[in-house]
This record gives C-alpha cells, sequence and structure tokens, in this order.
C-alpha cells in the first residue's frame, strides 16, 4: 500500500487591532503588544498608526532583539494614509477635524521578516511579498 | 516628549549663542544608499581626509562617525560643520544576506550584529541635530517605510530636511518618482561617486543651513 504523504497546509494569520484597542495604552505597552504579536508570526493590521517617535522606538525595540530571539529577522512595515490631494478644501477640513478628534483613517501593516519578504509601497496600494 | 523638550532646550540656548556655531549635520537614509559616499565627496573637498569606508555589501557603517570643523564655502560664503555620518536605518537585518555577498557565517553574524546596534544608535543621534540631509537612493522606490519613518520624525523635532536623490549617473534612477514621494521637500539629485551636480547641492546645503 502506498503510504499518502502527510502535506501540512501552513496557515498565515493575520491580526487586526483596532484602534481603540491601543488608543489608551502608553507608547512602551504600544510597542509591547506589537511586537509580541509578531513573534507569534502574525501579520498585523493595525487601524491608525504609530507617532513618529513610536515607529523608531519599534525599530530600536526590533533591533534589539534581533540576534536574542530565535529566528527573528525583524519586520517589515507599511502605512497606508488616504490621500487628500483629489478632495477640495472643505473635505480636507473636514477631515483635519476629524484626525483632531481622534478618529484614524490610516492602517498600518505589519510582518515578521521571516513571513514577510518585503512590503512594496506606493501611495495607494501596498503589495506583501511572502517568503517562501 | 522628553526628547522633544530637550531639542526645544537645546534650540533655545544654541538660539543665544548663535554666531560662530557649528552645525551639526546628519547623513540618513537606508542602507546602501550613498550616505558615506556623500559624506566622503564633502569632506575630502573641504578637509582633504574621507570619513568612513564605502562597499556594496550593506551596513558598511555601522557606527555613527563624524568629522568636526568642517568648513565650506560657497559663493563667498563660509559655513562651519560637523558632518555626522550614521548606519542606514532598517527594520530587519538577517545575517544570511550578507553570505551572498560571500561573507563567513561568523564573520555575517558579527556584521548583522554591529548592524543592529548602528540602527539604535543612528536613531539616538537624531536628537543632536541640527540639519539632516536625508540621502536616498533614486534607483529605488522611495515610498518605502523606512524614509517615511525618518522624515516623519524630523518633521516631528523641527529638524530641517534636504532630501537628496542619489546615484543618478545610474541608468535606473528616477528622481521624479522621488520628487512626487516627497513634494513639500527641496529634493537636489546628485552622483556622490562622480561628483556629480554638486555645486546644485551646495546650493540647497546652503539654504538649508540657515534654516538650522
Amino acid at each position: 500500500m502506498v503510504k499518502k504523504k502527510n502535506k501540512k497546509v501552513k496557515g498565515l494569520t493575520i491580526q487586526f487591532i483596532p484602534f481603540a484597542e491601543i488608543e489608551n495604552l502608553e507608547s512602551g505597552e504600544r510597542i509591547r503588544k506589537i511586537l509580541d504579536i509578531i513573534l507569534g508570526n502574525k501579520i498585523i493590521i493595525l487601524q491608525g498608526k504609530l507617532l513618529p517617535e513610536e515607529e523608531t522606538r519599534l525599530i530600536e525595540d526590533t533591533m534589539a532583539m534581533v540576534g536574542h530571539v530565535k529566528n527573528f529577522k525583524g519586520i517589515e512595515l507599511a502605512v497606508l494614509n488616504p490621500s487628500l490631494d483629489d478632495k477640495g478644501f472643505f473635505e480636507k477640513m473636514k477631515h483635519n477635524l476629524a484626525r483632531v478628534l481622534g478618529a484614524q483613517e490610516a492602517i498600518t501593516i505589519i510582518g515578521p521578516a521571516s513571513i514577510v519578504r518585503e512590503m512594496k509601497r506606493n501611495p495607494k496600494k501596498v503589495e506583501i511579498l511572502m517568503n517562501k | 516628549m522628553i526628547r522633544i523638550i530637550r531639542n526645544f532646550v537645546k534650540r533655545i540656548f544654541s538660539g543665544i549663542f548663535k554666531g560662530k556655531k557649528e552645525i551639526s549635520l546628519g547623513f540618513y537614509g537606508p542602507p546602501n544608499a550613498g550616505k558615506t559616499s556623500l559624506a566622503n565627496r564633502i569632506c575630502k573637498d573641504w578637509t582633504g581626509e574621507e570619513i568612513g569606508q564605502v562597499s556594496k555589501i550593506p551596513h558598511e557603517t555601522r557606527s555613527v562617525q563624524f568629522k568636526e570643523k568642517v568648513e565650506i564655502e560657497y559663493k563667498g560664503k563660509k559655513l562651519t560643520f560637523k558632518i555626522v555620518d550614521t548606519p542606514g536605518i532598517a527594520t530587519k537585518i538577517d545575517y544570511e544576506d550578507f553570505m551572498k555577498f560571500k561573507l563567513k557565517k561568523k564573520d555575517a553574524q558579527k556584521r548583522a550584529k554591529e548592524a543592529t546596534q548602528g540602527v539604535v544608535d543612528a536613531i539616538k543621534w537624531l536628537d543632536d541635530m541640527d540639519a539632516v540631509i536625508v540621502v536616498l537612493d533614486s534607483t529605488k522606490n522611495p515610498y518605502s517605510q523606512v524614509n517615511i519613518t525618518i522624515i516623519g520624525n524630523l518633521v516631528a523635532r523641527k529638524i530641517p530636511v534636504l532630501i537628496v536623490g542619489n546615484k543618478i549617473d545610474l541608468r535606473k534612477s528616477d528622481l521624479k518618482r522621488v520628487e512626487a514621494a516627497f513634494p513639500e521637500y527641496e529634493v537636489v539629485g546628485i552622483s556622490a561617486k562622480y561628483g556629480k551636480n554638486m555645486e546644485e547641492f551646495y546650493e540647497s546645503l546652503f539654504r538649508l543651513a540657515k534654516k538650522a
């Protein structure tokens, strides 16, 4: 009898984090939450975006982990912002007001570099290239 | 927040003692964009000495290197700079990538370890800059998140920025794409390797220094 080869299909988990989930967290806690999920080999889709200093903190903490956490090579990330170029004055005003009030229109995608080889981004789309 | 306050205080004090000040000019960007090549060209032009080694292997610069009292003269005006060349900022470092350049495993691992520390150091030095030149490889996609993160941080810290699109000597170079990606910033195209368009670069540099 021919033994059937056990082909295991490896799954990929994409975890969505609504902005409300990180809104009241301190910067350090936000970064820790993100990195905890990344270390679980998941791709994060975050509603909104991190502050510029949080982005650099994320890079710093990521670098501190490379070489210390087994098989961790770093992260790939991309932020997609809504373009306002083609919007009128009142639309832009409305958007800016919404931003002040805390609405998060941007989307941040973060993945572990061991799974995501590259995120090719242009203003309107992001192409996620996976590792074999 | 502490960084922003520290930067603000630093700026107030530097404003009081303005005049004979040396401008700390940082060179930031992703790995292999040509930061050291450009810093070398400037240092060689004005001091006769280079600042660091360049290589085709990414992360050749793994520690912050600087040259003080670099006096640059342009159209009769003189400015003194502290040139600060920083390691390339990356979000991932894999030692196996270095092995593709025929580095032995041990050497590749050592390079990766130093490179990760280099990224952390480069970010830490951001607070000490009066002005920054963001060096991008004009043959590559400018929309990479690292570029956006660097520029976003400079804006948040109120540090004046000049974007340099390097490697314009290469056929794949697309300076218009760099300009389109960062329409709010001055972009100057150069070839640090061959010294192409350096006149325009120095003109932009002096404009940048005025904002520092």
